[in-house]
């Protein structure tokens, strides 16, 4: 809402508050008041001036030479660019030494060999947005009335010597989607009184009756309809005046009926319609529900098509406006309207909303319905609008209102307690300040032992409840003036949970380990959508999506990560490890949420570790990103119950992959990119890896429990085994372990071998065993017992032999 | 046989002196005193000696081999010092040559956003909640005193899955949700951060995912003045110990009455700079009382308790604070933008 401080005087008495001040003061008590415009932008010197002459410019076919009255002495020489310059026209000029917003100075010139002694002006070069300037003059000068004195100010006759506040209203406060109302906030706030405009409407003896008759047949969505007829108008310009509050709030002026109609919706947050009453086709105004696969032109000359989600305005057969969102073109107030019907109503909320939404067209008087007008000013407006009818375009006011509906809202009254506002503020607010503040804002109350009962005026319907009234009270008490205190509660424990926890110590190793945390977008294409997911499940789709790039729910995170990595790649950062945590979305029943649930999934690529000038070069590869995945295992005590087993999954290398098992549930994968999919990205060697991350961190993990440091020496024996290229080594480990028993502390691996000195599809595998028992020293012969069943259960499983 | 002794003596304290490395020194040794060196001989010439004279000469051969001995030792200490001295010499290194690097990541700035804050309210009691980010109709408006069709609700136009499924659009259905457990009984105090979701296009200042970071406190006897404090505190933890608040007046569905609360200028002080834009002041949160109607949605008898609840955007945070001038930078996952939050 953009409110004309000039304007907004005439309702209450600005005196001592400049535009700034209002500004703070209004910022400071609940609405935001976005901007401050000077409307002249710091033009000067522009007065109006006489052409009395107009002649070709001799050298130029598109320029003009006039001779300017600008009233001072002798007429002045002024070279015009604009096509409808003409003889006898009072117009802006921009005298020698004049400045134009943007700090234009105005100098003596010579245009095409003649003097220029300044410049005959268009609004746009007065500041005024190209959109706000009239039609007819939106491609040359502005022309005055022929009354405008010459050598007068012209800025002040446009008004522009005026500023205007941007108000950023929230939804509840539509209150102040008018003068009006602004009026009554600010007077609220000033402890001053507010003058509201006269509306004494002349009417003839005429009874509107015998022109129109209005049925409204759609009663919940029009509860309140209201029309007055005006004949014999002359339709021209409005005043400059009204022309001039109509641009400095947003909107263009037409001719003197429209700009009425737009002036009230202005003034009192009424949107009105004027129709062409010969034009309307019948003596009778029908409100319905428009029938399905209905058509309508409306005033921008679109066709619409309507359904019964509809509300339109009717001649009883076809529609004449689209209710409260635009009118029809078959209607429309044209030059030659002699007769004008007004149409004020109240429109309910959603119908409005859905026409709106429907048809993509949300005006000035669509805004004001869809967040709610002020029933009790549907009558004043169409008086006030009669009446200025009358007096602007020169009509007659037939007797007589046409009315349909006369809803009445219920009168809403509000209790409350001085102790309860005390209390839920946390301040110690007398009941004469709370009884000030009521007064100010006009509202009627009574108050008995510390209880006000109040009663809420129409125009803020926002106000129903005790909350409501705290607020008011609140906002105009001013929250600076409200202590700070802490709650006064019984101690809470603030702590982590378990899982919160866990998953905070996962990003710290996950960093710790070279990796930097990243976030992807959860929205993502179909084609993406399922890939690398660990559980298949339908993908989840967006109703109505911005791209098909973000129209489905994600199934795993490594899509993303893979496209994060191709980004930085292709900015020259050739060596990326980065992971997420983030949750992963699968389809449930359709009336169910979907199944949330948390992943870990990381990406490697390039160089692992560099350090040059000492030869050392690593690219990651599989078992650095397994290392990676070991530790994590480890810091999560999980270590032990941990098995990576060959996998084929699809996007990744089919021999190079390993699904994770966490007591022998699947609850993960690692591997390394497929070359195809590595190509798609346009990635290098490439590894990924996804965790089930809810299950890795809720997995059940015993406290840690100390044991004894060794007393005893521990005897070590190595092992080198051949055997089948196929066996894959954690086999060979694990029946090692299960045969070495108690005894047998660990294992490690610390050879591989695959070559010449092994017979074909063979290969060697290393392990060094220590064994140890805490109670006592182990004797070689003991060792050698168990040892000997270790070599024998490898021998009997595995085939192997001992590399001699 | 005196003189003899004397001389041997000089001779061999000579010989040491000159020794230059421990095999030299080492000759000297053999040559001095061996089983073939001319003390020994000394040694075995004493049989012709008087038995007066024997002790006299035993000490003094005692003396000159204790003396030789005492300077080879000292000699010998002295190389080896040398010795170890030229080896380390030779050990030298380069130490402005770099370390082998150690590889570290570090967290996504809205995490340490987030982190920071999540500790700062763990400090003051409260716990971290999480819900789900799509989310019912019902928690996500509905609950929160935007029943459908409301006006305020075009403020957030949504992703829907189905007529009732959405992408939440903020994370106050978990503040729904931990109050709806609660089952009437405070105290509630919670932290909840998370993903959100809105129709937006992406750009500079827009992203159709965000993420949110909200509080709530409810009990008996939770006053607005409480929400000042507390908030305050948090201003005052979280950018500085000299920062003021001040509240707005504002509106939001779901808090009556609904405050804005700026912060001022961790840049400049409150003087004005182009970071508050000139007026000291930094908007950085939108907070409020529980409207009474979300309070008894969640089975809360509104006369007994009331409650605050606040929300902040991460994003918005972090750009101010380190000067981040593009959304789209958290994520995008520029390796040069991610590592530069890689310190305290």
């Amino acid at each position: 809402m953009f409110v004309s401080y000039k304007w907004l005087q005439e309702y209450v008495d600005l005196t001592g508050v400049t535009a700034k001040e209002l500004a703070d003061r209004i910022t400071k008590s609940g609405i935001e008041v976005e901007s401050v415009e000077v409307l002249n932008k710091g033009a000067k010197g522009v007065v109006i001036g006489h052409v009395v002459e107009r002649d070709q410019h001799p050298n130029a076919d598109k320029l003009s030479k006039c001779l300017v009255d600008v009233g001072e002495g002798e007429p002045v020489q002024i070279i015009c660019g604009a096509p409808n310059v003409a003889k006898g026209q009072k117009v802006a000029v921009a005298k020698v030494g004049a400045v134009l917003p943007g700090n234009f100075k105005i100098k003596r010139a010579k245009l095409r060999g003649e003097e220029s002694n300044g410049m005959i002006c268009s609004l746009q070069e007065l500041g005024i947005e190209p959109k706000l300037v009239p039609k007819e003059y939106a491609d040359g000068i502005f022309v005055f009335p022929s009354d405008a004195p010459v050598g007068a100010d012209a800025l002040e006759l446009l008004h522009l010597d005026d500023e205007v506040l941007e108000l950023g209203l929230t939804p509840n406060r539509a209150d102040c989607l008018s003068m009006i109302g602004v009026a009554y906030e600010v007077a609220a706030i000033l402890g001053r009184s507010v003058k509201l405009p006269e509306r004494g409407v002349h009417e003839n003896h005429e009874d509107v009756h015998h022109y129109i008759s209005v049925r409204v047949d759609a009663q919940e969505d029009n509860p309140l309809y209201a029309g007055r007829i005006v004949k014999n108008v002359k339709i021209g310009p409005s005043p400059l005046w009204m022309q001039a509050r109509l641009m400095a709030a947003g909107i263009r002026p037409h001719n003197n009926v429209v700009d009425i109609t737009n002036y009230i919706l202005l003034e009192y947050g009424q949107p009105l319609h004027a129709f062409d009453y010969d034009r309307l086709g019948s003596k009778e105004i029908v409100v319905r529900r428009a029938k399905a696969g209905e058509t309508m032109v409306t005033l921008d000359d679109v066709k619409r098509t309507l359904t019964d989600d509809h509300l339109v305005i009717t001649n009883g057969s076809e529609p004449v406006a689209l209710a409260g969102v635009m009118g029809g073109a078959n209607s429309e107030v044209q030059n030659n309207t002699k007769t004008v019907f007004i149409e004020s109503a109240y429109f309910t909320s959603p119908i409005i909303r859905q026409a709106v939404k429907d048809h993509g067209l949300r005006s000035e008087a669509s805004t004001r319905f869809e967040k709610g007008i002020d029933p009790a000013r549907t009558k004043e407006a169409l008086d006030r609008a009669a009446a200025l009818m009358a007096e602007y375009a020169g009509g007659e006011v037939v007797g007589g209102v046409v009315e349909a509906n006369t809803w009445q809202p219920k009168e809403v009254t509000v209790t409350i307690t001085l102790d309860r506002i005390n209390q839920v503020l946390g301040t110690a607010i007398t009941k004469e300040e709370v009884a000030h503040i009521l007064t100010n804002l006009q509202f009627a109350f009574t108050e008995d032992n510390q209880t006000f009962t109040v009663t809420v005026p129409s125009r803020r319907r926002d106000i129903a409840i005790e909350e409501d009234i705290i607020e008011e009270v609140a906002r105009l008490y001013g929250y600076d003036n409200l202590p700070a205190t802490l709650p006064v509660a019984e101690a809470t424990p603030g702590k982590l949970t378990a899982y919160q926890a866990k998953r905070r110590k996962v990003r710290r190793y996950l960093e710790d380990a070279g990796l930097f945390q990243a976030i992807t977008y959860s929205l993502t294409n179909e084609a993406k959508a399922t890939m690398f997911a660990l559980e298949a499940a339908a993908p989840i789709r967006l109703a109505l999506p911005m791209s098909e790039e973000r129209s489905v729910l994600r199934q795993s995170l490594v899509p993303h990560l893979l496209e994060a990595a191709s980004y930085n790649r292709a900015r020259q950062v050739e060596n990326v490890s980065l992971y997420e945590i983030g949750s992963v979305y699968l389809t449930n029943s359709e009336s169910e949420l979907p199944n949330e649930k948390e992943r870990l999934a990381g990406v490697m690529t390039g160089a692992w570790h560099v350090h040059l000038w000492q030869g050392e070069k690593k690219a990651v590869d599989f078992y650095v990103i397994k290392g990676i995945l070991d530790g994590l295992f480890a810091l999560l005590g999980l270590e032990k119950r941990i098995e990576y087993k060959q996998a084929k999954r699809e996007h990744l290398h089919p021999g190079r992959t390993a699904d994770i098992l966490l007591d022998s549930q699947t609850i993960g994968f690692v591997g390394q990119l497929h070359p195809v999919v590595q190509k798609e990205y346009d990635l290098k060697e490439t590894y990924v890896f996804e965790l089930a991350l809810a299950d890795v961190l809720n997995a059940d993990v015993e406290e840690i429990r100390y044991a004894a440091i060794p007393r005893f020496p521990s005897i070590a024996r190595d092992i080198a085994l051949v055997v089948d290229e196929h066996v894959v080594a954690g086999d060979v480990q694990k029946a090692i372990v299960a045969a070495g028993g108690a005894l047998l502390k660990d294992v490690a691996i610390f050879d591989v071998y695959k070559g010449d000195r092994l017979p074909d599809g063979k290969k060697s595998i290393a392990f060094a065993l220590r064994y140890y028992d805490p109670e006592r020293t182990l004797t070689d012969e003991e060792v050698t017992v168990v040892h000997e069943q270790v070599i024998k259960a490898v021998e009997q499983q595995f085939g192997a032999t001992l590399r001699g | 046989m005196k003189e003899r002794l004397q001389q041997l003596q000089q001779e061999a304290l000579e010989k040491i002196t000159q020794a230059n490395d421990l095999k030299a020194l080492n000759e000297v040794r053999v040559a001095y005193l061996g089983k073939k060196g001319p003390i020994t001989e000394v040694l075995r010439g004493m049989g012709a000696l008087s038995p007066e004279e024997r002790p006299v000469m035993g000490a003094l051969v005692n003396e000159v081999r204790e003396a030789i001995q005492t300077a080879i030792e000292e000699k010998q200490a002295e190389l080896e010092q040398q010795e170890v001295e030229k080896k380390l010499a030779a050990e030298a290194i380069d130490v402005t040559l770099p370390g082998r690097p150690v590889r570290r990541g570090n967290h996504h700035p809205l995490t340490r956003v987030i982190e920071e804050i999540e500790d700062l309210f763990i400090g003051m009691g409260y716990t971290i909640a999480e819900g789900p980010e799509v989310e019912k109709d019902y928690y996500n408006f509905e609950a929160l005193n935007l029943p459908k069709g409301h006006p305020a609700r075009d403020m957030q136009d949504s992703f829907y899955i189905t007529e009732e499924i959405l992408l939440r659009t903020h994370t106050s259905p978990v503040q729904a949700r931990t109050m709806e457990k609660h089952q009437g009984r405070g105290p509630v105090k919670i932290i909840c951060p998370g993903k959100v979701y809105r129709r937006d296009n992406d750009d500079a200042t827009h992203s159709h995912q965000f993420t949110q970071i909200e509080g709530l406190v409810v009990d008996e006897n939770i006053r607005m003045s409480d929400l000042k404090g507390t908030l305050r505190e948090f201003a005052r933890k979280m950018f500085g110990e000299d920062r003021d608040i001040r509240f707005r007046p504002s509106f939001f569905p779901f808090t009556e009455p609904s405050v804005e609360v700026d912060v001022s200028c961790f840049n400049c002080g409150g003087h004005g700079c182009n970071v508050c834009k000139g007026t000291g002041w930094i908007e950085i949160l939108g907070a409020g009382m529980v409207h009474p109607n979300v309070l008894e949605m969640a089975g809360f008898d509104s006369k007994k308790y009331t409650g605050f609840a606040f929300g902040m955007g991460p994003e918005r945070i972090a750009m101010l604070k380190y000067g981040i001038d593009d959304i789209r930078h958290f994520y995008q996952n520029d390796v040069r933008f991610l590592q530069q939050f890689n310190r305290v």
